[in-house]
């Protein structure tokens, strides 16, 4: 965890600052506000989140109730790549536990775990539109459709 | 340029026609997210090079574009060819100079490319003489294939805001509500609420601030036709929302897109910009001094989100927890204002009716389900993809003439339609027309207008625990009857599927499902024990044999269920090492092949893969006693 902690404390105020100007400065922008930083950061950084309460006038409470809320969002810092495995019906019936296990086994985390080397994390996924092509994994933004087991492994390889 | 007349609206459309809709061989590239997944967009991309160097488009009057999803997903990237309405399938970037040279410049047709039927193995060079395609009637859907959703224009061509026009210029409000009650046009966001009663019940709500939201939401795991109609005709929506906005007095609006639906979310985007750009959105609507605008909420990712307090609460930057139903939306909705919302389907079926009049979509359907409705059929389903269908045709139909039947040619055991508040129908329930009624009256759903189709290797038990596990998820945890109704169930199921299944187990979820109906605040938790009630109704002897002998009849469960070679018929082919993940079988190549026990996860890849039948599934408690029974002697 060290090398991805470390990153923590110095978040750069200047990408909250553009996402802020954005939105009016009120309750119903939150939910959008926190996309957009969660997008910029890859998180949502505990120091932006009380710049955010702040600024939109919401309660630091009902910030976390937010961010703790929704799926899109998380608070702890994502790996470099995001691996989403659609659990969707259609998936689920085409064998996309198999697709979690193999990812799990490979990379020995779990759904919502990120790697010690903040390479990859892992996510499942409700369903992501692409029944047709079940099981579905999503590996950064390239979708992989009739996703096999025994096909995973050159997608989850360690870049430069 | 804006468009602030009936005369500057018909030039601009005779203008549009003129220019997008060619004399000459049009190309069409489908980049939906399907196709886009299976490469399109390089395929797309070469086309345009390609023409551009050989200066295609002037010599041959070619026009090209690419446009949203056809709904035939698995065979992408598609291409389509006009005006000969020629479908290429799966189609590489390798293939471009090809369909060129061959079919643009001479009419040839490329047989390779063509869809060949995997029932029948015929070929089809037409796009509606594919079964898949025959016997669909697209309202919707009516655009989606057709025009490029980034260009207003093309849509302008292809009829788009015609429906809009007649609206404003020639009809009043009352009269637009009555023509969609005339229309008999139903909610297809899943409970099939009348739209015009709605309509006009937010009409009478009194207020000057008013608002007309779409939910984009589409939370049923397994439907996709709301991604694929706002990725592939976002105009369609709009201009269903504008006209249900005049309609309804409301000047504003919002759409609330599922943030796991990044195209769409960028089609739309860009389809407002275009509307508003052209004096489609925005004040003074075609001159017209209506004035009504729009914006896009994005989801945060949960499915709750998809009711509809919940939606607004997401809406003004709350937690997606649901009001009790006796607050009506139409007085007090977002924002505590009056407030109108339908799904994106229905929004896409207004245009359509403004311009044909409600009789026309009424002449489709059942006598309490009029129109036609879009379904995703996915599962074990040779076709899967994106159809729409008059309300009525029976399920059949839609599993063997439009999905070519089973996959695999495995027997069928159910089809889940209405996602995690609907249930799973057996055999017997084929020849039914789907309508809402029917659906509901056997214990399942419209819902969204997903059909998942199962074969024997589906076990019914894990399928209603799969629900079971969505759903606790899925809570809010605002009310205790579905907070802890579900995580109760869940627990009793997980015994179940691993063996420790007691009897009076299902007695015991029985009960809490009716706690869950009775108790629960909104129809998450009311509608949560639908999978399970549908699959002990259809399907209890399957539970049965999980609890009573430990086995699970479709081999799914694993703890229950071990795997053996049957070594008089293996073949020694060598394909289940290959795809085996813990290297449980041993044997060379013509060999036979043999399981480890003790290395098997029972996960099924390799009788999955056997092409001589020769792996066979048996109760794991089986294997044991034989154990037992070996070492006692
Ligand atoms: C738990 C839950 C989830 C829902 N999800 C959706 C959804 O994803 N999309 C949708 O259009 N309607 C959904 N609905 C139905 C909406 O509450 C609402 O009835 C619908 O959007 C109204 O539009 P319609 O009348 O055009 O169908 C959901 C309802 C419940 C209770
Ligand atoms: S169920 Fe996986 S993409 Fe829909």
């Amino acid at each position: 965890m060290g090398d991805a902690m470390s990153g923590y404390s110095c978040v750069d105020h200047g990408l909250v600052d553009a996402i802020l100007e954005r939105y009016p400065r009120e309750e119903p922008s939150l939910i959008q506000v926190l996309q957009d930083v969660q997008r910029a950061y890859n998180f949502l950084p505990c120091e932006v989140l009380t710049r955010v309460s702040r600024e939109l006038g919401v309660p630091l409470s009902k910030v976390f109730s937010v961010a703790t809320f929704y799926k899109a969002f998380s608070l702890t810092p994502q790996g470099r790549v995001i691996i989403k495995v659609c659990t969707g019906t259609a998936c689920h019936i085409r064998g996309a536990p198999l697709l979690i296990e193999e990812v799990q086994r490979r990379l020995g985390i779990l759904p919502g775990g990120t790697t010690e080397d903040a390479a990859f994390s892992l996510h499942t996924v409700n369903c992501v539109g692409a029944c047709a092509m079940a099981p579905v994994v999503i590996v950064g933004d390239k979708y992989l459709g009739n996703a096999k087991a025994a096909g995973l492994a050159a997608h989850l390889t360690r870049g430069e | 340029m804006r468009i602030e007349s009936r005369q500057q609206f018909d030039t601009a459309v005779a203008a549009a026609r003129d220019t997008r809709l060619s004399k000459g061989r049009e190309v069409w590239v489908c980049c939906g997210t399907g196709c886009l997944a299976n490469g399109s967009k390089a395929v797309a991309q070469a086309f345009d090079d390609r023409i551009r160097e050989d200066g295609l488009q002037a010599s041959l009057g070619l026009y090209h574009k690419t446009t949203g999803c056809h709904g035939f997903c698995e065979r992408g990237p598609l291409v389509v060819i006009q005006p000969e309405g020629l479908l290429y399938t799966r189609v590489r970037v390798s293939d471009v100079p090809e369909i060129l040279d061959r079919t643009v410049r001479n009419g040839e047709v490329i047989p390779r490319l063509l869809y060949k039927d995997p029932a029948t193995r015929q070929s089809y060079a037409k796009y509606d003489e594919i079964p898949f395609y025959k016997h669909q009637i697209r309202v919707s859907m009516r655009n989606i294939g057709r025009i490029d959703p980034e260009d207003l224009d093309d849509a302008l061509a292809h009829g788009a805001y015609a429906g809009l026009a007649k609206a404003l210029f020639q009809m009043t409000p009352d009269q637009v509500i009555a023509e969609i009650e005339a229309s008999g046009l139903r909610g297809r966001g899943g409970a099939g609420f009348v739209t015009a009663r709605k309509w006009k019940a937010c009409r009478k709500a009194r207020g000057d601030r008013k608002f007309v939201l779409c939910n984009g939401d589409e939370g049923d795991p397994g439907a996709f036709k709301d991604r694929s109609i706002m990725e592939g005709d976002p105009h369609g929506v709009l201009e269903g929302m504008i006209i249900g906005a005049y309609a309804i007095g409301a000047h504003e609006g919002y759409l609330y897109v599922r943030d796991e639906y990044p195209l769409a979310v960028v089609n739309v985007q860009k389809a407002i910009e275009a509307a508003r750009e052209r004096g489609l959105l925005g004040t003074n609507i075609l001159g017209t001094g209506f004035a009504f605008d729009l914006r896009i909420s994005r989801g945060g990712g949960a499915f709750v989100c998809g009711e509809s307090s919940a939606l607004m609460r997401s809406i003004e930057g709350r937690t997606g927890e649901p009001r009790a139903k006796y607050v009506h939306a139409s007085d007090k909705g977002l924002f505590d204002l009056p407030t109108n919302l339908n799904n994106v389907e229905t929004w896409a079926d207004v245009g359509a009716i403004i311009v044909n009049g409600g009789a026309w979509f009424a002449g489709w359907g059942t006598e309490r389900s009029k129109g036609t409705k879009a379904f995703s059929l996915v599962g074990k389903v040779k076709n899967t993809g994106l159809i729409e269908l008059p309300m009525g045709t029976t399920l059949r139909h839609i599993l063997y003439d439009i999905g070519g039947g089973m996959l695999k040619d495995r027997p069928f055991k159910a089809v889940q339609t209405g996602g995690p508040s609907g249930g799973c129908l057996p055999a017997d329930k084929l020849d039914l027309p789907v309508d809402y009624e029917i659906l509901s009256e056997n214990g399942s759903m419209m819902g969204s207008g997903g059909m998942i189709v199962m074969d024997d290797r589906t076990c019914m038990v894990d399928v209603a625990r799969y629900f079971l596990k969505f759903l606790s998820e899925e809570s809010c945890g605002k009310c205790v009857p579905c907070r802890e109704g579900l995580k109760q169930m869940l627990l009793i199921f997980d015994d179940i599927v691993s063996g420790r299944g007691k009897t009076g187990d299902v007695e015991r979820i029985e009960r809490l499902c009716q706690g869950m109906q009775l108790g629960s605040l909104c129809e998450l938790g009311k509608s949560a024990p639908n999978p399970v009630l549908s699959t002990l109704r259809y399907f209890r002897a399957e539970y049965e044999a999980h609890v009573g002998r430990k086995a699970c009849p479709a081999g799914m469960c694993r703890d229950l269920t071990a795997y053996e070679i049957v070594q008089e018929s293996c073949t020694g082919c060598h394909q289940c090492p290959k795809v085996c993940p813990t290297e449980a079988i041993s044997g060379g190549a013509k060999m036979k092949h043999v399981i480890d026990q003790a290395k098997c996860i029972s996960c099924g890849a390799c009788f999955d893969v056997c092409p001589e039948d020769c792996i066979r599934f048996f109760p794991r408690a089986e294997a044991k006693e034989a154990a037992h029974a070996n070492a006692d002697h």
